[in-house]
Order: structure tokens, then sequence, then C-alpha cells
């Protein structure tokens, strides 16, 4: 008989992320997934001057705040045709791919890792065969028996102050957890170093934005940091210099240790490449434009139809129609009033909340679709495009990544193997390393561009009469982003943001196929429908990012995952 | 010891009275400048990226809303030390809410000897960015809370005088949030 198992976060006043899922002797047969909660942004933004929206959207998401900032300028500047001059290219440039790095390291430590890795194993583990094992897979410094020893100490002290929430987690234990003690601790140790260096990357991104916490230096037509060379209160060489340091600092971090845990996870839990690949139509779209009017870029982007790398079509610039044209929308399964498929520029949301019906409606995210069917989003994609679009690092980093897999798993482990639950994680690393070589050439071009004496950041808009539309793309960290914006004697009359988990989230669309998350779960193994960690591993491996809103402290919930089986 | 105390407000201004955090700390930048010892800061929806802001803090002073069942706009203090949870199971990165950061925070070296959190009860959370008017109210509350605690510290911060702008550091029109009265 088919069991049902209902995964409902409730850590906030609102849900966030509804998993069902219907498991069926031991393996899921059925999933549907649903966001819990509606996000009124695009009604906000109507009748408002363009040039402040990114101020907005930078606060739709606590985790995204930069990659809707960047997203909502290009809008803007695509409905006006306007260029961007090279300086501001080369800083939102840097700015992207630091908070790429930041945002991919807290994912695999501080989100997902402990998915496999187990903590009260670590608690037993010897120390000093834990830091052989470091030593012989990598050169980083930091693998030394004194180190790996501190952190265990750390581990256990909080354990013992009951600050680790040790036995609320539930998962620890679980038979689905494989890793031996040694690697365990080590991972452990990686986790607690990972800290000090999403710190560090993260303080590329205050200094590149004039402001800490939210960036504050964007505008529509360039940037708003004044370029001297020899003041202090701009930005100046000492501070680009400073910058320079904290990159080298984070590319010994995501090569040395990231990479290679990542790997090594990788090769002990080989099965899990043949589990949770879903949807293969995959999106992605080019960023870190090298050009002011974004039609050369630093990393390419396109479409690869079901799963054919070969028959990769790529995104040539930030006004191609083969992106323009293609997205759409539907609200047949979404908490929306009516039945409609629609362009973004075309769309009207009306909310209309009539219970969750699984043959019905039953999200708040809407499915988007590309050429009329579900794609998948996220650095997969994006590591699977500039593959096929023989990008050099990315064949060059994915190959060694895949040889190391491949050496410690004793069996070869091909391009193929990506397309799963813990392929997600890989290219996801791939793709941080890319973008750490990327922060350094970025940073090269902005120097040598000054170098040759142009300190322009900012070229100012001017809005027509009548209608003009936009549309305005970002690769951020969970796959592509898109704004669009319909603007009418310069106030906004549209706006919708079509963002990356909707696109992976969504629930099934016009043509009734279920949306990425859903499809990946499909046939994935269910040792304990009490315990399903194995369905949290496969979602995890996206890295949700729903309701982009809500963040109240609840004083009472102490309770974090629901977890029902029906 | 040298103080080091961080104010920060937390919410989002996209849901109303969500953002009742972020409007208190507005209120107070408005009233009072910042000292050597007082930082204040807008914390927004942030998680991870809050936790280079509690390093080497003697304090930390948190403004949010905070739902306890109380009537809407009710203004509460709670301690929060020894409250944070490491490690939990998270499927999204919004589930790293302030109570992991501040756990983090106290791993490193030298944890805040004092973390208040000083809630205010929200009334709407719909899409919009006006306060309700009991919110309005309970933000002042807040800060009243607030102002004993750091006076219990020994600290008054120094009012700005309203009508001279003169010596308002001068801001360019990008860095300046556009705020919901002037819409």
């Amino acid at each position: 008989m088919s069991k049902k198992i209902v995964i409902d976060p409730i850590t906030r006043i609102e849900g966030h992320l509804k998993i069902e899922c219907e498991v069926d002797n031991g393996k899921v047969v059925n999933a549907w997934s649903s966001g819990t909660m509606w996000r009124g942004i695009e009604l906000i933004l109507q009748g408002r001057d363009p040039r402040e929206a990114w101020i907005f959207t930078q606060r739709i998401c606590g985790v995204c705040t930069t990659v809707h900032a960047i997203a909502s300028v290009r809008a803007v500047e695509n409905a006006l045709q306007l260029e961007v001059p090279l300086n501001a290219q080369y800083i939102r440039n840097m700015i992207i791919a630091a908070h790429g790095v930041f945002d991919h390291i807290v994912h695999f430590y501080h989100l997902s890792a402990l998915d496999w890795v187990d903590i009260v194993s670590a608690l037993s583990a010897d120390p000093k065969a834990a830091a052989a094992l470091g030593q012989s897979l990598s050169s980083w410094k930091r693998n030394s028996q004194q180190e790996i020893k501190a952190a265990q100490a750390k581990l256990q002290g909080l354990v013992d102050s009951g600050q680790l929430g040790i036995y609320g987690s539930g998962y620890w234990g679980h038979p689905a957890m494989k890793l031996s003690p040694e690697v365990n601790l080590l991972a452990a140790t990686h986790y607690l170093q990972a800290l000090e260096y999403q710190r560090k990357i993260n303080n590329v991104v205050a200094i590149l934005g004039s402001k800490t916490p939210h960036i504050q230096n964007l505008a529509v037509g360039g940037v708003a940091n004044p370029i001297n060379p020899d003041s202090q209160s701009t930005l100046s060489v000492e501070r680009l210099f400073y910058i320079k340091s904290l990159i080298d600092e984070i590319g010994d971090f995501v090569n040395n240790v990231y990479l290679i845990d990542v790997a090594a996870v990788g090769a002990m839990y080989a099965d899990w490449t043949a589990i949770g690949a879903g949807v293969v139509n995959y999106l992605s779209v080019p960023d870190l434009p090298l050009d002011t009017k974004g039609t050369s870029f630093a990393l390419p982007g396109g479409f690869i139809k079901n799963g054919d790398v070969g028959g990769f079509q790529a995104i040539g610039s930030f006004d191609d129609p083969f992106f323009g044209q293609n997205v759409k929308e539907s609200i047949k399964h979404s908490y929306y009033k009516g039945d409609w498929d629609l362009h973004p520029w075309d769309e009207e949301t009306v909310p209309a909340f009539d219970g969750y019906q699984p043959d019905g409606k039953y999200s708040w995210v809407k499915s988007p679709s590309f050429q009329g069917e579900p794609a998948q989003v996220g650095p997969l994609a994006n590591v699977l495009a500039m593959f096929a679009a023989g990008h050099e690092p990315t064949r060059r980093i994915a190959t060694r990544t895949l040889e190391l897999v491949s050496s410690l798993a004793g069996a070869t482990v091909g391009i193929d193997a990506l397309h799963s639950t813990i392929g997600r994680h890989a290219a996801r690393a791939i793709r941080c390393a890319v973008l750490t070589e990327n922060l350094s050439s970025q940073w090269q071009l902005l120097m040598d561009n000054i170098g040759r004496g142009d300190y322009a950041t900012f070229n100012p808009p001017t809005f027509p009469a009548g209608e003009v539309q936009g549309f305005g793309f970002h690769e951020a960290p969970r796959g592509v982003l898109s704004h669009w914006v319909v603007i009418d004697n310069g106030r906004i009359k549209n706006y919708q943001c079509v963002v990356p988990s909707t696109w992976n989230a969504g629930p099934r669309g016009a043509k009734d196929l279920p949306g990425p998350y859903e499809a990946s779960l499909l046939g994935t193994p269910v040792a304990d429908p009490e315990k399903p960690l194995e369905v949290l591993r496969t979602v995890h491996s996206f890295d949700p990012c729903l309701a982009c809103a809500i963040h109240m402290l609840d004083n009472e919930q102490q309770e974090i995952v629901r977890v029902r089986a029906l | 010891m040298e103080k080091n105390i961080l104010v920060l407000g937390l919410g989002n201004i996209l849901l109303s009275d969500e953002g009742a955090g972020v409007r208190a700390v507005e209120l107070l930048q408005e009233r009072y400048q910042a000292s050597q010892e007082v930082e204040m800061l807008d914390g927004g929806t942030l998680g991870m990226e809050l936790l280079p802001l509690f390093d080497h803090r003697t304090h930390i002073f948190i403004l949010d809303a905070a739902k306890s069942g109380k009537p809407p706009g009710t203004a509460s203090r709670t301690p929060l030390q020894g409250r944070g949870r490491l490690m939990r199971t998270r499927t999204s990165p919004h589930q790293i809410g302030l109570l992991d950061v501040l756990a983090l925070a106290e791993t490193g070296d030298g944890p805040p000897a004092q973390t208040v959190l000083y809630g205010i009860e929200p009334g709407s959370l719909g899409a919009g960015l006006e306060l309700s008017a009991a919110v309005e109210t309970g933000i002042d509350e807040a800060l009243c809370l607030l102002l004993d605690d750091l006076a219990a510290l020994g600290i008054r911060l120094a009012p700005r005088s309203a009508p001279d702008e003169a010596t308002e550091p001068a801001q360019s029109a990008t860095t300046s949030f556009p705020r919901a009265a002037t819409t």
C-alpha cells in the first residue's frame, strides 16, 4: 500500500515550501511541490520610478539581495537600450562572482553537507587518521592533526553545552549515512573553516557594494562608485589590492577544500549519481558581460533540450529574442485567478487561494516554461551549457573533478553522472571554482581599464514618452533570474520577476508536466518514511530559495521541519 | 572594557508590519546620532550575511517583528544569550534565521556579553510598505526599552537637531532608501 509523506518547514509564521510524496515499495511514485506563500512585489512596484525598482527588488529576498538588484537595473537598461560603461560592468561582475562564490560555499557546508555528513560519527574519529586522509587528498595548509583535533574538541564542546542541536536533528545515525568517521571529521573541520572564508568573500561584496549589508552602489546606467586611484574615500588602488588578496585566499579554499570535499562525498555516495535527474531540459543565461552593450560574455549560457548536450543552443546577448520570446508562465495549477499561459510582460497577477488541491491548484509558485516545456535551472544547467560551449576553465575544472571522483570511487565517472542529485552538488562546486577564476580576471580587466585612464562608471538614463518594454537576466547562484518590465511615460506599468526557484520548484504547468523538483523525486528510494532523508537530499541539491520574503523570529516555535507520514 | 554595541533592525519592509524592526532602526537613526560605541544598521532579511556584523561586539540589540499572540503593536524584551542552536535540519537558506547566526557568532572568539531582542507584535503581514497604526506606536515602545538598556550601560545617544540638516552626512540619490511616507 502506498504511503504519503509531507515535509513542511514551519520555522516562520508562514510556510515556504511544502513537498508531498507518495511512496510505494520504498520508492517515491508521485510528488507535489507547493510554495505556501504569495509574493506581492509586482504590485508594490506598479506606478513607481523604474530607476528605484532595484532598491525594492533587493528586499524580495534575504539571501539573494544582490541578484535581484542586478536583474532589475538590467531590465530597465534593456527597455531603454542604455549602454553601461566598462568599469561599471567589471565592478558589477566582481560583485556577481563574489556573491556567487559566497552563496555556493554556504550552501554546501552550512545548508546541505549535513545531509551526507554525520557529526555524531565525527566525534568518534581518530584525528590523526583524518589528518592523514586530508593530506592525501589535497595540499590544503589547514588539514593538520592539530587543527583537526581542535575542531573535534570544539564540536564536542558544543554538544556538551547543548548548543549543537544534536538530538534535534534527527538524521544523524540514519542508515543512509555512509561516510567513515574520519571523512565525517574532515568535513566537519571544513564546515567550521568555511565560516571564516565565507566572511572573507562577502567582504569583497561589501567593499565594492559601498555598504554592508545591502549593496548601495547600483544605478540604472552603471554604478555609483567614483573611481579615483589616489583618493582614500573612493575605489582606490589600495582597496583594489586588498580585494585581490581576499580573492586569492578564497581561491585556495575553493580549489583545495570545497572541490575536494565534494569529490570525496560524491565518490562515496556514487549510487546517488543514478538518483534525482528529473527534468533534463536545462536553461541558463550568459553572464559577466565584457562590453558596454552585453553582446560578449565571460561565461556562456543557453538551452539544452532533453539532455542533449551536443544540441546546445547559445543565448548570445542581453537582447536575444531566443530568450526574450520563449519564456512563459502558466497558472493552471497555481493560486491565481483564471487559467492562462502568458509571456511575463502580459501577465496579470490576481491571487485567488481556494485551498490545496493536488489535482487542481496547489501552489503559490507559477509554472514557467521555455519553448512550452519545464526546464531545470541552476549551476548544473550552467555548467553543462559552459561545457557544451567549449568554455576552457569549465572543461578543465570539470575534468579534474571527475578524474578525482573516478580515482576515489575506483570506477570511471563521466560527465553524464552530473544529471543527478549528487551531480548538482558537483556542478555547484565546479561553477564556484570557475567564478573564483573569473573574479581574478574581472579584477585585472578593471585595473587595466583604469590604467588606461578610463574612470567612467555611469551613463544617465532618459525615459521616452509612451510605452517601452525590457527584460534583464542574470545567472544567479540558483540559476536563471529574469526581471520583466513595462514602462509607460517613465513609470512602471507592469513588473514580473521569474526567479530560479520558480523554474525548479514550480508545480505542473499548462501541459500538466511535473516541475523539476517533482520529476526529480520520482524513483527516489526512501528507507524510512518517518525520516525521509533521501527526499531532503534531492530537494536540497537544488538549493531551494522559496518565498523570497519572510524573516520573522518565532519566539515559541522550536520545531523546524515537520515530517508527517500519512 | 570598551563597548562595541550593534543596534540591528530586521524584517521585510515589503510586507507591511514584517518590516517593523527596519522601520524602528530608521527612526532611531533619524532621531539620534551614531557614536563611537553604538552602530545602528538595517539588516533587512539577511541570514548568513549578518554573521560578520556580529564580530567583536560586546552587546547586540535587535529590533524585529516577533509573533507571540499578543495584540498588534505590543513591545517585548527577550534576552537571547544561549538560545541559539546549531546545525539543525534546514531546507532553504531562508531558514538560517537569527538564532542560527547568533549561535555561530557565539562559537567565535569573544562572544557578545549581552544579546537582547526588542520585539514588536505585527498586525498585517500583507504586501505593502505601510505600517499599521498600532505597530507605529509599538515601535516607539520598543525603542524606549532599548534606550533604557543603553542607559543602564551608561550610554545616552545624542539627539539630532532636527531642523539643521547641514550637519547630515552628504548622501547621493542612490544611497538613501525611499521611505514609505514620501512615496
